[in-house]
């Protein structure tokens, strides 16, 4: 028995007085630097896997208004139409794809880089929020000015593209980033985020006035509907801007409560 | 003096944990248990029972060493490091990392170690050496020493000429050094590396060891390995834990380890067709051989490994023979000594 060390043997004490203080910890990425950083690095990510599907995405909402237009006859419908595909391209990409890229992290253990490092989830959230919302701009845009176009709508007031975009993205990527942390399968994460733009895509495209009660309380619960109607509001020549800034406050305050509840799905996703 | 291995069998559970510390510890676990419950089975899936992840672990790693976690796939070594590393909270048991409590406070991990996983997904979109930078800002790095470290571990390792290519579009070995560099940038005391050098060439093998050193000699770090490489783990590793189903099984120096089946000698017989049993000698051998197809190995006392040799390569058997080598143990051998299930360990 001489390889065995006296003290190793069942019942020898432990070490019990070591105390040792505790050393200094890293630092913590604060908040701001860190979205920053991980709003670059998932933008840099766009060039090389996100470009076909922005097309995708594009060519879907200009289908799907070439199709509608043997179906509405203008006036309020058309409105209603090209404000619902440029918004269709928001849900696409942010609630959609987002949803698919965090289901794919959580399910393959990605997320143990991000949870590995002092970094608040917030950041890591909303810098994927972000850039997926800014993957939407060229093609949303793109939509605008096609279906103004091809409706004869005007085009005067589509600079409220620059506020449509942010809310509607926010509160679209929050529910896909927050589908995508919370599904216990990256299929069904996937499945949630198809199911999330279908939705968007019926509700938001479909001229409101032609649904069934129940579902146009669904699209009223839909937070991509009030981006939808505040859009739409702008091709009067005199828009309400109340009602517009109404609508507009309606889809920040759910983008900002799903993008809570985002980040909670990722704290809760990242330590298992 | 030498001992059958019996005897540390016997002391090995308890040896890690009651490790009185010599140097500073940087990590100490203690009685660290985690199981996956049970799982009943859906629609004609069979059902599985619990699995005890890691049962019981202790270990102490000390400053400045390069520990090993040895063990097939599937022993817990993986698991093992996500509760260290705060990624995953045990049942029981206690973790802590220079004189912090993980266990209680995971988030306080990711301040003082630096992880290198097996999955790069989160990475494999951006380029090396966006990559690099991003995770040295995540690490809490200003942007200019974020971009002037991430320049400095590319040159060390020699991704400078690939920095702007994207990790996806990599062959398997530069992918993981990109995430190895990734893992660098941000000085650790603590690095955490499960398989780093998985499909790496020998050249970018020795760019890892070699960067591992450096900071072990300049800044004192500390380097937790998860391999299933015996070779590795005999040629780096100050210190090895083995781990089977769970439980440490053993904890030395890897010369210590194989001090304990030093007495032995590995004999490794390759037949060219059928081993022939009509050979008293050979079908004596049988019975204490690991076969594996046409590859038996036998670990032999050197007189019987002698005498086995003598047998196998002179009349009937020689002519059945292919090819034979005789060896000094490896760990592998010390983990079959020691009951694990040694299959699935890589000798590379």
């Amino acid at each position: 028995m001489s390889v065995v060390p006296a003290e190793v043997l069942p019942g020898s004490a432990l070490p019990v007085d070591e105390a040792p203080t505790a050393a200094e910890l890293g630092p913590r990425a604060r908040l701001l630097p860190a979205l920053c950083a991980v709003y670059r690095a998932q933008l840099s990510r766009a060039r090389v896997a996100r470009i076909p599907l922005l097309f995708v995405a594009t060519f879907q909402s200009i289908g799907i208004m070439v199709l509608m237009r043997g179906v509405v006859d203008g006036g309020g419908e058309a409105r209603a139409v090209v404000a619902g595909s440029a918004v269709l391209v928001v849900a696409f990409v942010a609630l959609n794809l987002l949803a698919q890229y965090f289901g794919q992290l959580r399910a393959d253990g990605g997320l143990d880089h991000y949870a590995t490092l002092p970094v608040p989830p917030a950041s890591v959230v909303l810098g994927a929020a972000a850039a997926y919302a800014s993957f939407t701009v060229p093609g949303t845009v793109v939509t605008a000015v096609v279906g103004c176009v091809l409706f004869q709508l005007p085009l005067a007031h589509l600079w409220v593209l620059a506020a449509v975009i942010p809310v509607a993205g926010a509160a679209l990527a929050g529910l896909g980033a927050a589908l995508g942390l919370l599904a216990p399968r990256p299929e069904l994460a996937t499945l949630l985020g198809q199911l999330g733009m279908s939705a968007a895509l019926l509700l938001g495209v479909l001229p409101p006035d032609r649904l069934p009660e129940v579902v146009r309380f669904a699209r009223d619960l839909l937070p991509s509907t009030y981006g939808v109607e505040a859009f739409a509001l702008t091709f009067d020549e005199h828009p309400d801007w109340a009602v517009v800034l109404a609508d507009l406050g309606v889809c920040a305050a759910v983008g900002v409560a799903s993008l809570a509840v985002a980040t909670w799905a990722y704290r809760r996703a990242a330590v298992r | 003096m030498r001992d059958p291995v019996g005897s540390f069998l016997v002391s090995t559970r308890n040896a890690p944990t009651a490790f009185r510390p010599r140097g500073d510890v940087v990590c100490l676990v203690r009685e660290l248990t985690k199981v996956y419950p049970a799982v009943r089975g859906r629609r004609g899936a069979p059902d599985s029972p619990a699995v005890r992840a890691t049962d019981g672990v202790g270990l102490e790693i000390r400053r400045g060493e390069i520990f090993g976690l040895l063990g097939p796939n599937g022993a817990g070594k993986s698991t093992l490091v996500r509760q260290l590393t705060g990624l995953m909270r045990p049942d029981s048991g206690s973790v802590e990392i220079l004189g912090h409590d993980v266990v209680r406070h995971p988030e306080r991990a990711a301040r003082i170690l630096a992880y290198l996983g097996q999955e790069s997904s989160a990475l494999d979109e951006l380029t090396v050496s966006l990559a690099a930078e991003t995770t040295g800002r995540l690490r809490g790095l200003e942007a200019r020493h974020a971009r002037a470290e991430r320049d400095a571990v590319l040159e060390e390792l020699g991704l400078t000429a690939i920095a702007g290519r994207p990790i996806k579009k990599l062959s398997g070995g530069q992918r993981r050094l990109a995430c190895f560099a990734a893992a660098l940038v941000g000085e650790r005391p603590l690095l955490v590396l499960d398989e780093p050098t998985t499909g790496m060439d020998p050249i970018a093998r020795r760019a890892v060891w070699s960067a591992v050193d450096r900071r072990r000699a300049e800044q004192g770090t500390t380097v937790l390995l998860v391999t299933h490489n015996v070779i590795e783990a005999e040629t780096v590793l100050d210190r090895v834990a083995v781990l089977d189903r769970g439980r440490v099984i053993a904890c030395d120096t890897p010369a210590g380890l194989k001090e304990r089946v030093a007495g032995e000698v590995r004999v490794e017989l390759v037949w060219r067709d059928r081993p022939p049993l009509d050979v008293p000698e050979v079908a004596v051998l049988r019975s204490r051989a690991v076969e594996s197809g046409r590859r038996w190995t036998l670990r032999l006392g050197p007189e019987e490994a002698r005498a086995a040799v003598g047998a196998v390569t002179g009349g009937d058997a020689f002519a059945a023979l292919d090819d034979f080598t005789l060896a000094t143990p490896t760990l592998e051998d010390v983990y079959l000594a020691l009951g694990g299930d040694a299959q699935g360990l890589v000798k590379a």
